[in-house]
């Protein structure tokens, strides 16, 4: 893309006497809006033609990269091929122009979707009823926390406000108790990466009747399958809490595991993960809440609706062009291509913990540090070869976390080539450091000052004017 | 090597007390701006808030990272480090010259619960 | 085999064999024989792309679509062709968030002209990225009020606020040791002395009104701004966004916070989402406000570029001390929007808010003509608004329904109407003809 020439705000293409639209005539008659409803001044919003504004909205998208674009090997994201069959449906006007108060008689299409995904993802996770309030994962785990609060309070035991979670967990989850009321206490992970069953009897015997609950993942963020689960849901459950599981790593599960099965009572799942619902750049997912029999009077009312409806429908969708044969693969062949890509690169890349791991894993930056290439220079420099980066920087145990997650989705030649340039990288960190360090060098715009961004922050095209003038 | 300064007492949470006469100016170490790195914010109370030992009074942020600030000692804020309002990376470059608040103390008998310089510095090394 | 797994069995062989097991069951050796799921899912078999086709299209016929008169949050507004065409770019419908700027700023660069849009909209200095819907956005903002206040953890709201919205809040607000108090409804409005009475007692972080209210009513919010903040609290309004482009805005007010759902900017109803939810705020409340903040800034070569700024407020930065734990926003149903607003532009938003407005008021003449009909609340309305029948209210509304009308929403013995752009003359016409039966 053209910088220079289309990288402007629309504000900056647009031009007074434009515009963009066409509206019916008004054949109601003259009804003047009152002044004294009126604002005072107009909106300063653009007046744009319709091509100046397609021309303009094509142009950005030049500058994103999507999993359509290239390989996306984002840990604890699951970046997997969202179907165009899924699109296709989610827009069919049966469906799209349903106001959600309408009598229930003449939505009985929508309502059995709702039904018949519930259904589904009871049997795939080996819970007993769902909820689709929540709107995406984090306010999933909200949803999730507050039904475990009202269940407590349910039975007159209110003193429990404390939430077990690994030292390991995604920020969501201490930023979801707190929204909750609740307070944190981690536990320790022991060497093998795993929830330490000592540290944990013991956070037990310290806190016991004020336990609400344990969140947390399984696999986990370092992608180990907690292998203790049966012992932890059990002292748990003795103690009088909870067993919660954050449904980011589901992926893997398909066709192993269940977290029913394993112990948990309440879990969210990400629609926009395991259920290939696309990510559009940040939004809108869906994270559903399902519970064991019997917690299902405890859900707090999160949304007005039914939730995402329309992304409801993609998961449905690929449910069903999966079927009951090959719902069963996504797990194992998940679990194949990361353990593939570990095993390929551990010897360049320095990995902590070496085991089978499950759909993703978790590497310590490069080896052989001594030219000083960071993991950010890694991730930077992956960016001019075409790839996005891993995750990284979490999880928070390792301090050059790079946490990759290459998804059911990907074939052996595109696992093959990441891998060339993965090595190529380790390789460039030695003999030429500084190409590395100051990637990226072939996409649109290089690093940011984004010290710059935080300390003035310009957030609107007004205070941009204001700034330079 | 992170600076200590002789003569000021230091928190577990990385802030300083310097006392004057009945007054402390509040900040953080420069171990702790250093961990922070570029510092873009500091979220600072207002004069005549009352400060607790042990409890937060505000915050320092930082591009990658937020910190809360922890009062070392109990007080009423006399003063606030102004500043820092438009120039918050003065904490990086001298973050024991560019105090947060200045507080006038309730109860000085809470700097014996504080560290020394070497104490601190034992603290910083482990 | 199946279309979305490219493995081979040479795959399969070659990479086995590099991870050093002989077969994919045995990559999940080290989970117990007692929870390993080894059985068949009871789903339906495979389905072929026809197949799944002609299944939504069987549950779609099941669907009635109806005329819609109804609005209490959710319209019927029109969608510009161009909307879905773009939005269906694969480059922003199956990309990530933008945590990697430097191959992002396609979604960082639209998030900026939505913030700008937002702030323009509402009269408000900022804007956040977005957020999920209008009625997380309110609680969210109700959680904001009362972080910002020292002491205070009472919330008000006002009796003509949507109850699903006040719902929303009051589940959030139970958690969180914050008490929500509904002033009351004096006459289809909200009254300045009560709020005063409320403020004075000292507690309050905030006050949270909505404009149009739940009754499509227009209030006048003289002197609330003021009252909330000789008592340190904030003022809150929680708007319809279509409507701001010619009612006088939140900023307008006086308002601390702004909110509300942005569905009502040309997205589908979709039977209840995705939608977006907006939130707006002054200056100083920026480091308060949940949810991304896109900036602008330069690149290492000098360029204008975008990137998500003030992260470190945000729950993988501050965990616990997070202003929220929200972890995304609505990204493209934010694009949705800017691309509508966009489109509509300055006098394309007032034209349809302008036959909104006239189609709700000749909607009402022609009801009030059947002499059947009263206003509950002799109050200034926008495109909605409450009235009362003289006869059987579910019968009425069975009528409408039968005609392949969707009457109204039900609001105890009244009927709740919203007319938009969409709504033809003949449409009402008919509409009329039932009612006046």
């Amino acid at each position: 893309m053209n910088n220079k020439l289309y990288g402007n705000l629309i504000f900056e293409l647009s031009k007074e006497g434009r515009k963009g639209y066409s509206l019916p005539k008004n054949y109601f008659g003259d009804y003047e809006i009152p002044t004294s409803m009126c604002r005072a001044e107009e909106a300063a919003l653009p007046e744009c033609d319709e091509l100046t504004v397609v021309r303009h909205y094509t142009n950005l998208s030049n500058n994103n990269f999507g999993v359509d674009t290239g390989f996306y090997p984002l840990g604890s994201c699951t970046m997997k091929y969202n179907p165009k069959l899924n699109e296709e449906v989610a827009a069919l006007p049966q469906f799209q122009n349903l106001h959600p108060l309408q009598p229930y008689d003449t939505v009985k299409g929508a309502l059995a979707i709702v039904k018949l995904l519930e259904q589904s993802l009871c049997e795939l996770t080996g819970l007993a009823h769902f909820t689709f309030k929540p709107y995406a994962g984090a306010h999933g785990e909200l949803t999730g926390l507050m039904t475990i609060d009202n269940y407590h309070q349910s039975r007159n035991d209110f003193s429990r406000k404390k939430v077990i979670v690994p030292d390991s967990a995604h920020g969501t989850n201490p930023a979801s108790a707190a929204v909750c009321g609740m307070e944190i206490i981690e536990v320790k992970s022991s060497i093998d990466g795993l929830v330490d069953l000592e540290d944990l009897e013991r956070l037990v015997e310290l806190e016991g009747p004020n336990i609400a609950a344990m969140m947390m993942t399984n696999p986990n963020t370092l992608g180990l399958f907690e292998t203790r689960i049966p012992e932890i849901a059990k002292l748990i459950h003795e103690a009088g809490g909870l067993m919660y599981y954050d449904g980011a790593n589901l992926n893997p599960m398909l066709g192993a595991c269940r977290p029913g099965d394993m112990g948990f009572d309440v879990m969210h799942i990400n629609l926009h993960k395991t259920f290939s619902t696309p990510h559009g750049g940040g939004g809108p997912g869906a994270g559903p809440v399902g519970v064991r029999e019997g917690l299902q009077e405890c859900f707090p009312f999160v949304s007005p609706y039914q939730g995402n409806f329309a992304v409801m429908m993609r998961a449905y969708a690929y449910i069903l062009s999966l079927g009951r044969e090959h719902v069963k693969e996504v797990g194992p062949l998940a679990v194949l291509n990361a353990n593939y890509i570990k095993e390929s690169l551990k010897d360049v890349y320095e990995l902590p913990i070496d085991t089978l791991c499950c759909h993703e894993f978790v590497f310590d930056g490069l080896k052989d540090k001594s030219t000083g290439v960071t993991t950010m220079d890694v991730a930077k420099r992956l960016l001019d070869y075409g790839y996005h980066a891993p995750t990284i920087y979490f999880p928070l145990l390792f301090h050059e976390s790079l946490m990759i997650e290459p998804t059911e989705n990907e074939s052996k030649e595109t696992l093959d080539g990441f891998i060339t340039v993965m090595r190529k990288i380790a390789e460039e960190a030695k003999t030429d450091p500084e190409l590395v360090k100051s990637a990226p060098h072939n996409t649109p715009i290089g690093r940011v000052d984004d010290v710059l961004a935080a300390k003035h922050p310009i957030t609107t095209y007004k205070q941009l004017l204001n700034d330079q003038n | 090597m992170a600076k200590v300064i002789e003569g000021l007492y230091y928190s577990e949470s990385h802030e300083f007390v310097r006392v004057e006469g009945n007054f402390g100016f509040i900040g953080i170490t420069d171990y702790a701006q250093h961990a922070l790195g570029n510092v873009v914010y500091v979220d600072m109370p207002e004069v005549d808030d009352e400060v607790t030992a042990g409890e937060e009074f505000g915050a320092v942020e930082s591009v990658k990272a937020a910190s809360d600030l922890y009062s070392p000692v109990s007080g009423t804020v006399v003063e606030i480090n102004e500043a820092l309002e438009d120039q918050p990376e003065l904490v990086n470059q001298d973050a024991f010259e560019n105090w947060i608040i200045k507080v006038e103390l309730s109860d000085k008998s809470e700097l014996d619960g504080l560290m020394d310089a070497a104490a601190y510095q034992t603290f910083c090394e482990k | 085999m199946f279309k979305y797994f490219p493995h081979t069995d040479n795959d399969l062989q070659a990479m086995l064999e590099r991870v050093g097991v002989d077969s994919l069951d045995a990559l999940y050796a080290q989970i117990s024989e007692s929870i390993r799921f080894r059985d068949d899912y009871k789903l339906p078999s495979e389905m072929s792309e026809m197949e799944v086709r002609q299944l939504f299209e069987k549950l779609g016929s099941l669907n009635q679509p109806l005329t819609c008169f109804a609005g209490m949050g959710v319209y019927d507004h029109y969608t510009p062709s161009v909307i879905p065409q773009l939005l269906q770019r694969s480059e922003f419908l199956t990309s990530y968030t933008p945590y990697q700027a430097e191959i992002s700023q396609g979604t960082l660069h639209y998030i900026f002209e939505y913030q700008s849009m937002m702030a323009e909209l509402t009269g408000m200095d900022v804007s956040n990225a977005s957020m999920y819907d209008g009625t997380t956005a309110a609680a969210e903002a109700m959680m904001m009020a009362v972080s910002a206040a020292k002491k205070a953890r009472r919330v008000l709201v006002a009796g003509t606020m949507n109850s699903l919205t006040v719902k929303v809040m009051t589940h959030y607000a139970r958690h969180q040791n914050i008490e929500l108090y509904a002033l009351h409804i004096r006459d289809g409005i909200t009254d300045l002395e009560e709020l005063k009475t409320e403020l004075a007692k000292g507690d309050v972080a905030g006050l949270m009104v909505q404009q149009p209210n739940m009754f499509g009513i227009v209030e006048d919010f003289t002197g609330f701004a003021d009252a909330c903040h000789e008592q340190k609290a904030l003022f809150m309004m929680n708007c319809v966004a279509a409507d701001l482009a010619v009612l006088k805005t939140p900023g307008e007010w006086g308002a601390d916070i702004a909110v509300g759902d942005g569905q009502s900017l040309g997205i589908p109803m979709q039977y209840g989402g995705p939608y977006v939810g907006y939130m707006c705020c002054t200056e100083k409340l920026i480091r308060k406000m949940p949810g991304r903040i896109v900036g602008m800034t330069k690149d290492n070569r000098d360029q204008r570029a975008f990137v998500l700024t003030l992260q470190a407020r945000e729950q993988h930065i501050r965990r616990q001390k997070a202003t929220s734990n929200i972890c995304s926003n609505q990204s493209l149903m934010a694009l949705w929007v800017t691309v509508y607003l966009s489109l509509m532009g300055k006098q394309g938003m007032k034209e349809a808010a302008q036959l909104s407005y006239a189609g709700a008021h000749y909607l009402w003449d022609k009801l009030k003509e059947t002499g059947r009909f009263q206003l509950v609340f002799d109050k200034p309305f926008f495109n909605e608004f409450y009235v009362k029948y003289d006869g059987d209210v579910e019968a009425l509304y069975q009528r409408f329904t039968d005609a392949g009308f969707l009457g109204g929403v039900r609001l105890e013995d009244g009927l709740v109407f919203a007319v938009t752009e969409k709504r033809t003359k003949e449409e009402i016409d008919n509409l009329v003809k039932i009612a006046a039966l």
